[in-house]
This record gives structure tokens, sequence and C-alpha cells, in this order.
């Protein structure tokens, strides 16, 4: 008896009855990233060709189907405001007293001139929904111990056919994603460089977002404050909210 | 003909005032024929590039198509019905696919239209056998104004993202193997065009298609389910609104003139009624009657428009003829102003058009001449004859 005791120790290191599999990895991920419902303030530093400008913007979220998100400076762009409910979204600018949708072409223009598009912002975060996840390598990511997670899309109808994320063994955080296109070129990558305990919490609140067919240093998106579970009323996510 | 020929005579005798007259009234007549010359000219030279380049003999589009509303556009393709299907594969007819597509020229992004055609088409201008090679590189055509907003040249790569039938991007390299010359600007900004073949396997749309571009002069307008046809006339009819706009806005500039010279006959009338009031006395105490007076005011002034006619024509011939045959050079901004001109507008005089502007000079030449003499139906002889003009 000790003898088969002493074996099975032995050899549990070597099998993989326990290990964690890509999908569970991304099924934690995504609880760690999304909420039913959040209020945040952030600033978005754009670095362009002629210098950086800052936007501070107030978001609120809920779930992964609705969110308004309200400028508050630079005083050029305060005041705008833009509404996703579903795939689809609203601006409003305050100089011209106009709600606009936008759709189509549109949706592939970038937000405020950063590196985000606007499709970017109606893409459905729940990755776990789009993507069969495999472990692909275990690395060493601003210091932190990674798993590689490569992620097929389970459709067709996917906007980014697959991506590579580096989590967080600890804290099941992303800490940088790269997205691709079918062809596999590389398009759009993502690089958390903080994470902070907030709200009981991990929360990315540093990182830097690139387009990889662009030039530029990319747009560099910092969490100022977050607080997560709070009660949004619902005239929030309605377009006569846009004009309020 | 007493009247002619007194008519005659006084024109004769006014000397250098008639003459004044008459080169102030023919500048009027060369005027007129030379900007309606030039706006037909700009009209068909506009109509002819645009067929020829981009609407052939009409076209037919996929029923969600819509070229001013590009949130359609995902949409708008088609499996190539029979029909037509017939007519691509006799070379009558020519498939185009649209998508949309982002560009990345010099690290910056750009809004494109992804086009795919036949290399081997022959039913439109565009010089589209370039697409036509053996290289595993994606080959690509721009026009000469999306080659300088982008800063693109042939032998350039360029990254094209996209999004396939489902929505999934992709993106891939192409290379730039031709930048064509064209006054189309409706075929160039902003536009990207690549061989259809290979933009069906990149977007996994097999035998689909937005648009089918009849050959010229095509009499096909069959019916087809989830397909539309667009004749000439609807396809034209932008073309045809800004040409009218145009028009009316030029004919401001010979209205000008037209008004000038006609106040030159006015004021010319006006000064005879007043300086030969003696001689209509006596005309009238010789046995003429009022109207028969005003008829010779009238023709006088009347023959101001005959005479400006001759002259014109003695000079605006040849002048018109030169610029016909040799073009009216456009500045170099007008190829940005987005019309399908190039860099020459050749005049098109049609007889109509010097008909009608001969008429149009003669007829508001008479009225003018004839409203000033009114004031001799009230004219008392014994006054007349005394110099007196009531």
């Amino acid at each position: 008896m000790k003898l088969f005791i002493y074996l099975f120790i032995m050899i549990i290191p070597f099998t993989n009855i326990f290990a964690v599999t890509g999908n569970e990895i991304l099924k934690k991920v995504d609880d760690t990233i999304t909420s039913d419902n959040k209020i945040a303030i952030s600033k978005m530093i754009i670095h362009g060709r002629r210098g950086s400008r800052t936007i501070e913007a107030k978001t609120w979220v809920q779930g992964v189907e609705k969110s308004f998100t309200e400028y508050l400076s630079p005083a050029r762009e305060k005041g705008t405001k833009m509404l996703k409910l579903q795939d689809q979204l609203w601006t409003y600018s305050p100089q011209t007293d106009r709600t606009i949708r936008i759709a189509g072409h549109m949706l592939r223009q970038s937000v405020m001139g950063s590196d985000l598009s606007y499709e970017d912002y109606t893409e459905d975060p729940k990755l776990v929904n789009l993507y069969n996840a495999e472990i692909i390598a275990e690395e060493m990511f601003n210091q932190r111990a990674c798993w590689v997670l490569k992620l097929e899309a389970q459709k067709s109808d996917i906007t980014y056919h697959s991506r590579k994320i580096w989590v967080d063994k600890e804290r099941y955080i992303p800490l940088k994603e790269e997205r691709f296109a079918k062809s596999g070129k590389l398009l759009k990558s993502l690089v958390i460089n903080k994470v902070e305990w907030m709200s009981d919490r991990w929360v990315p609140v540093e990182m830097l977002f690139k387009d990889q067919l662009q030039q530029g240093k990319g747009t560099e998106f910092i969490v100022e404050s977050i607080e997560f579970n709070v009660n949004i009323p619902d005239y929030v996510f309605t377009r006569a909210a846009l004009k309020k | 003909m007493v009247i002619p020929k007194l008519a005659f005579r006084n024109i004769w005798g006014a000397g250098l005032r008639t003459w004044l007259n008459v080169v102030a009234l023919s500048f009027s007549f060369v005027a007129i024929i030379f900007l309606q010359g030039l706006y037909n000219g700009m009209n068909n030279q506009m109509e002819k590039a645009t067929a020829d380049a981009q609407y052939g003999g009409g076209q037919y589009w996929q029923s969600s198509y819509d070229p001013y509303d590009p949130l359609t556009l995902n949409e708008a393709h088609g499996v190539i019905p029979d029909d037509l299907l017939k007519l691509v594969d006799d070379k009558k007819a020519v498939p185009i696919l649209i998508r949309q597509a982002t560009i990345y020229p010099n690290g910056r992004f750009q809004n494109v239209l992804l086009k795919g055609i036949p290399p081997e088409q022959v039913v439109l201008s565009v010089p589209s056998l370039f697409l036509k090679t053996d290289e595993e590189t994606i080959p690509a055509l721009i026009g000469n104004r999306m080659a300088k907003s982008t800063g693109l040249k042939e032998g350039d790569y360029i990254t094209v993202r996209w999004r396939d039938t489902n929505g999934t991007f992709d993106a891939n390299e192409v290379k730039i193997v031709k930048v064509m010359k064209t006054n189309v600007p409706e075929i160039d900004n902003a536009q990207l065009w690549i061989p259809l073949d290979k933009m069906r396997i990149m977007t996994e749309m097999p035998n689909e298609a937005t648009m089918i571009v009849l050959e010229k002069d095509s009499q096909f307008n069959k019916s087809i389910a989830n397909w539309e046809y667009k004749d000439l006339d609807f396809l034209m009819r932008d073309l045809k609104a800004l040409f009218l706009t145009k028009s009316i806005g030029g004919s401001i500039f010979y209205l000008v003139l037209l008004f000038l010279a006609m106040l030159a006959i006015f004021d010319t009338q006006i000064l005879s009624i007043f300086r030969r009031k003696k001689e209509m006395g006596t005309l009238m105490a010789l046995g003429m009657t009022r109207s028969k007076l005003i008829q010779l005011f009238t023709l006088e002034g009347a023959i101001h428009a005959v005479l400006a006619a001759v002259v014109a024509a003695l000079y605006g011939i040849p002048l018109l003829t030169w610029v016909a045959t040799n073009g009216y050079g456009l500045p170099e901004a007008t190829d940005s102003y987005g019309f399908a001109l190039g860099n020459r507008i050749f005049p098109s005089y049609t007889a109509g058009l010097v008909v009608g502007t001969t008429l149009l000079v003669l007829i508001v030449t008479t009225i003018v001449s004839f409203l000033p003499t009114r004031k001799i139906a009230k004219l008392k002889p014994t006054d007349a004859l005394r110099g007196k003009l009531t």
C-alpha cells in the first residue's frame, strides 16, 4: 500500500489529470474582467504624429451589451457621448447637437483618432463565447508567470479570426493580447502595464492599445477610478440620454 | 422697300456710332456661342468618359446596392444570374465586386473601396489587363488621384485590411502594378482595383458580384430577380443635373454681356429719336404715317443685330474653330474638382446653337429697338417740324 501511495505521489507531477485547460482559463479570464455593471473614469492618451492628446471619459457599463461613455475633457471633446446597445453604436456631438449612428464602414474609423476603432468598442468581450482556447506555452511576461493561449474562432463570423493572449496564472488577467487576421497577419495588440487591486478585484489600470498596421506609439488607456456592481438607472442606456 | 432702304442709309450714315454698337453686339454673339459650346463640349466629354470608364451601356445592381449608402454595401453582393452570366461569358458585360477595405499607406490608414474586376474585360476603359500577372502577390490598380493622395507609386506594396462575407477581418499585402491616368474620379478616388477571381477568394464570395456593367449600346434590359436594371439616363442623372447647374451659372455671364449691348442699342434709339425730330416731321409732312415711322426706327435698330451677326461671323468663326480644334486648357486645380474632364475642354457648336443664338439676339434687339419708338406715336407733325417732341 505504501509503495502504491509513493508511486502515486511520484507520478502526479508528470500527468495532466488535474491540469487546467485553455477554455477553463479563458472562462476564468472572462469572469475576472467582466462584471454585471461598472462605472469607470478613464484617460485615453493618443500618441499621434504631431504630439499626444489626452481625453478623459466616464463610462457606464451594464453586462457586455450596454455601455455609455461621456467625454469629460479636453474642452473641445467635452460633452461628446457614445452609446452602445448590443452591436449598435451612436455618438452625440454637442457642437452640432446631432446624434449619429455609427455603422458599416464608419465602425472601422478610429475613435477620436486613437488606435481603437468603433468596432473594437462594439465587440462582445466574453471571449469564451467566441473562441476555443489552447495553451501553447508558459512564459514570464512583465515578471509574471503566464499561460500563453491561442484562441481560434468558433464560428466564421468573428471579427478577429485568432488571438494570442498571455494570462497571468495567479490573477487570471490577460497581460498581453495579439489579434490576427485570417491570413495570420497581426492587426492589433494590447499590453497591460499595470494591474491594481480595486473594488475587491484585480483591475488592469494601464494598458497600451496599438493598431499594428499603423505607424505610431499606440494609444494608452488609464483607469483612474472604477466601481463595480453599482446601480445604474436604465435611462442611461437610451438614445435620449445622449442629448441630456 | 422704301423703309428698308431708308433704314440702311440712316444706319450707314451714322458711321462710328453704328459700328461701335455692332461690335459690342457681336461680342455677345461670340460669347454666347462660345460659352454654350464650351458647356456642350464639357457635357459630351464628361458623358463619354464616364460611360466608357464607369457606366458602359447600363448596369445591373444587386438589389441591396446603393452607391450613396455605405451602410448597405456589406450586403450588396449576390451570385450572378444565368442571363447575365451568359453576357459576361460573351464579354458583353463585366461583373464588379465591391467591398469596403482599409489601406495603410505610409503607416496612416485610409478607407477605400476594394473593387474586383476580371483582368480580360473589354467593356470598360479601365486598364484591367495590368492585373493579369502570375505573381503570388495580389496585384492592384489605382488611379492618378488616388496615387497622389496616398503617395503610392507603381511597384509599391501596401497592406490592405478587409472583411470576408462573414465579417471576419483579413489582411494582406497588395502590389501596385499600375497607376492609371483617368479623367473619371468615380473610378479613381479612394479605390483599389484587384482581379475579381482573387477578390472572390479573399472575401469568400464565389461567383458573386455587386454590379454587372453592360457593354456600350447594349439593348439588354431584361427584368431579373434580385438585380435592378439601371439605364444610362438614370446613371447619368447626377451628371446632367451638374451640367445644367453649370450651364445656368455660365449663362449669367453672357446675359450681362447681352444686357450691356442692348443698353447701347436702347441709348442709340433714344438719341436718334431725340436728334431726328425735324427729319421725322418732314417725313410725316411728306405723307409717312406714324406706324411707318415706328417701323423705320425699329428696323434701324434691328439692322444692328444683322450687322453684328456678320461681324461676329468674320472674327468668330476662325476664333471658335481654332478653340474647338485645340481645346480650352483648364487650370491644374480643376482636376481635383471631381469632374471627368481631363486637361482640356473641346467646345462643341451645333447648328441649333448658332441659329438659336442669332434668332435670340435678333429678337431681343428688335424689341429693344422698338421700345423707345413708341414715343413717335404721340408725335404731331407741326411740333416735329419745329423740333419739339411732346
